[in-house]
């Protein structure tokens, strides 16, 4: 409805036990829950929940004989008033009512000569299953969700990545080239949490006394099978599109034009060199959402999620390629604990559920940022030895469009389009191929970085 | 279909919500009441003597266009919070002192302002703001964050700032920054640019 999802009042008020009350003088909507009051006020995207004032996408809406509220009516207005647990899955269309389980889960690697430990202490315990599924162990931990802080590998012939999986709580392990078989053990872990032990065997090890065996014919083409890095698939973001102009140049030349033509050009570059799949997040001039655009990277299980666009500045003399990653500071302590995980920063509560704040599923960025920001600092140098970069060359900021990236992501803004030189430049054939060259080295090193272990890749 | 019986819905009620605000929601807020009590005290200012000023740091954009700077400038005292950080903003709103210039769009009007009890200021900006916008993505930071920083670094009261378009949330400017949200003083694009070039 009106470009917002809209719920209907009265589904609402059975679900969470509420009364409606329409004030017919005035038009306004007074919705009851538990002794408490939340005020609608038609026409205004604001609500009063309790006397507290909050904001809403849109306003309230009559069809009918049946209001409509926004979706985000659910987190906003009513789970303060409830106080529990309300999380609002807008994918998948569901309201979660009640404690999450989120099970804090926190692990480390050792190399242990021929094999490799992970150990994930889990808290509070919690029931899971471990499974093979090709080069991948999946750990299903029957909870709705995990706080993980997943550590990075030292043994990567064995382990090459411990990530989180397909799923709400699932951590998968990439399996390295050396991996030959796998136990897992479960143990009381500290504070009356659990701890699983996973070792991760090694094709070497071998049973005392038998001789050192004839090289092992399996083990060249296995490499081969193994990628350099684990990069497959790439989502090149052409900034605006359609009716979205985005910045323009007193030449005449627009942000939407230059930054679909270099797209093109990166992701022919990018397949043909890299061998890497790309997809465009649009293939002509259209509109397309912000939320389109990761949905698509994210949809398609991207690794890597680049959006391309052009500066402009109120200043003629601006100029230079600058290049940005998320500012997580705007989107709360969840974010910041998502991206950070740090055990000793939060307490463990023994048994029960974890008392957790809504984590939105918009914060999907969160856990790559350490990885967008090496991605970003890849990009950085590598632009810089082919086209001018501004002084401030690295940022980070609340941008709408990485957010909801489920993957390393950043958002490169190629040059001042406001500055009458690089207008010209930027429209130069030579100009955007320096860029893809630029940009198409930084994905080749990160993905190097990422194939010599997530640690490489952060540093 | 929907969508127009939405729209005729929403047109239908806006009316009584004029008159409902006033009855019914006002005593809940700071801002549809406040300029009654302002006007009160800038009589009684004017009575009194001279104006009364307070000083506060506008920012603006730098000359080589990569930095916000400060200026301190002088402000028309108000009362009660919301009536000052009106008139601090009004003055952003104003043209830069040279050399500097304007990071907000040239008739970009305050429309209302509201502070909410857990310090959220919710400033609505007339569609001017994004309709004359370059469209940059620096620009629109500075855009942003001038707006969010005069509010939060003149009023300590004020910790988050959510800009408002034409009275409705809004998603971007101009396509680039997040204001879904109420966004926290940055002050990172006040240092000169080459003390951060290494990156932060």
């Amino acid at each position: 409805m009106s470009g917002q999802e809209m719920f209907a009042l009265d589904d609402l008020a059975r679900l969470f036990d509420m009364t409606v009350r329409e004030d017919a003088v005035a038009g306004g909507l007074t919705v009851t829950v538990r002794n408490q009051t939340i005020v609608l006020s038609p026409g205004q995207s604001l609500a009063s929940v309790g006397g507290r004032l909050i904001s809403l996408p849109a306003a309230a809406v009559r069809e009918g004989r049946s209001w409509y509220v926004p979706v985000d009516f659910v987190p906003r207005a009513i789970a303060p008033v409830l106080g529990s647990r309300l999380e609002l899955r807008k994918p998948s269309r569901l309201i979660l009512l009640g404690d999450i389980r989120a099970p804090r889960v926190a692990g480390r690697i050792e190399p242990l000569g021929s094999l490799a430990r992970l150990t994930l202490d889990v808290a509070p315990a919690t029931p899971h299953t471990v499974s093979q599924d090709g080069q991948h162990l999946n750990i299903r931990f029957e909870a709705d969700m995990l706080d993980a802080a997943l550590p990075a590998t030292t043994a990567p012939d064995l382990i090459q990545n411990v990530r989180p999986g397909e799923g709400p709580a699932v951590v998968t392990i990439d399996l390295g080239p050396r991996f030959a078989s796998f136990r897992s053990s479960d143990l009381a872990g500290p504070a009356g949490g659990g701890r699983i032990v996973i070792d991760i065997i090694g094709q070497t090890e071998l049973p005392p006394g038998q001789p050192v065996p004839p090289p092992t014919p399996e083990q060249p083409p296995l490499l081969d099978l193994v990628p350099a890095g684990t990069l497959r698939t790439i989502v090149v973001d052409a900034g605006h599109g359609g009716t979205e102009a985005g910045a323009k140049g007193s030449g005449g030349a627009l942000e939407k034009d230059l930054t679909f033509a270099v797209a093109r050009r990166l992701k022919a570059a990018l397949e043909a060199r890299l061998g890497l799949r790309v997809i465009l997040t649009r293939e002509g001039d259209s509109t397309v959402g912000l939320d389109e655009r990761a949905a698509l990277a994210n949809n398609n299980k991207a690794d890597l999620f680049i959006s391309l666009h052009v500066n402009a500045s109120v200043r003629q003399t601006a100029s230079g390629a600058e290049v940005f990653y998320l500012n997580l500071d705007e989107y709360g302590d969840a974010a910041q604990r998502v991206a950070h995980g740090e055990s000793e920063s939060l307490p463990v509560f023994g048994g029960g559920s974890r008392d957790i704040e809504l984590i939105l599923w918009e914060m999907a960025q969160a856990r790559y940022i350490q990885e967008s920001a090496a991605l970003a600092q890849a990009v950085e140098s590598s632009l810089r030895q082919h086209v001018p970069m501004s002084l401030r060359a690295i940022q980070q900021a609340p941008f709408r469009v990485l957010v909801g990236a489920n993957m390393p992501a950043v958002l490169v803004e190629m040059g001042f389009i406001t500055n009458a030189p690089q207008e010209k430049q930027l429209q130069s054939e030579e100009f955007q191929n320096l860029l893809v060259q630029g940009l198409v080295e930084a994905v080749s090193r990160f993905r190097d970085a990422r194939g010599a272990g997530p640690s490489g890749a952060v540093r | 279909m929907s969508r127009l019986m939405a729209v005729v819905a929403a047109i239908t009620v806006a009316g009584f919500a004029v008159l409902w605000l006033v009855i019914v929601k006002a005593p809940g807020w700071y801002g549809p009441s406040a300029p009654a009590a302002t006007a009160t005290a800038a009589a009684v200012a004017a009575v009194a003597g001279p104006e009364r000023k307070i000083k506060a740091t506008l920012y603006y954009v730098s000359e080589d266009g990569l930095s916000l700077v400060g200026a301190e400038r002088e402000i028309p005292f108000g009362e009660p919070i919301v009536e000052q950080a009106r008139r601090i903003l009004e003055a952003q709103l104003r043209e830069a002192p040279a050399p500097l210039a304007s990071a907000i769009p040239a008739g970009t009007a305050l429309r209302a302002l509201f502070i909410s009890e857990r310090g959220d200021a919710f400033v609505d900006l007339s569609g001017d703001v994004t309709t004359k916008h370059l469209g940059g993505a620096l620009d629109e930071l500075f855009t942003v964050y001038v707006i969010v920083n005069a509010l939060t670094v003149n009023l300590p009261s004020i910790t988050r700032v959510q800009i408002l378009i034409d009275g409705k949330e809004t998603d971007t400017l101009a396509g680039h920054v997040d204001l879904r949200h109420p966004l926290h003083k940055n002050l990172s694009w006040l240092t000169p640019p080459a003390s951060t070039a290494a990156g932060r």
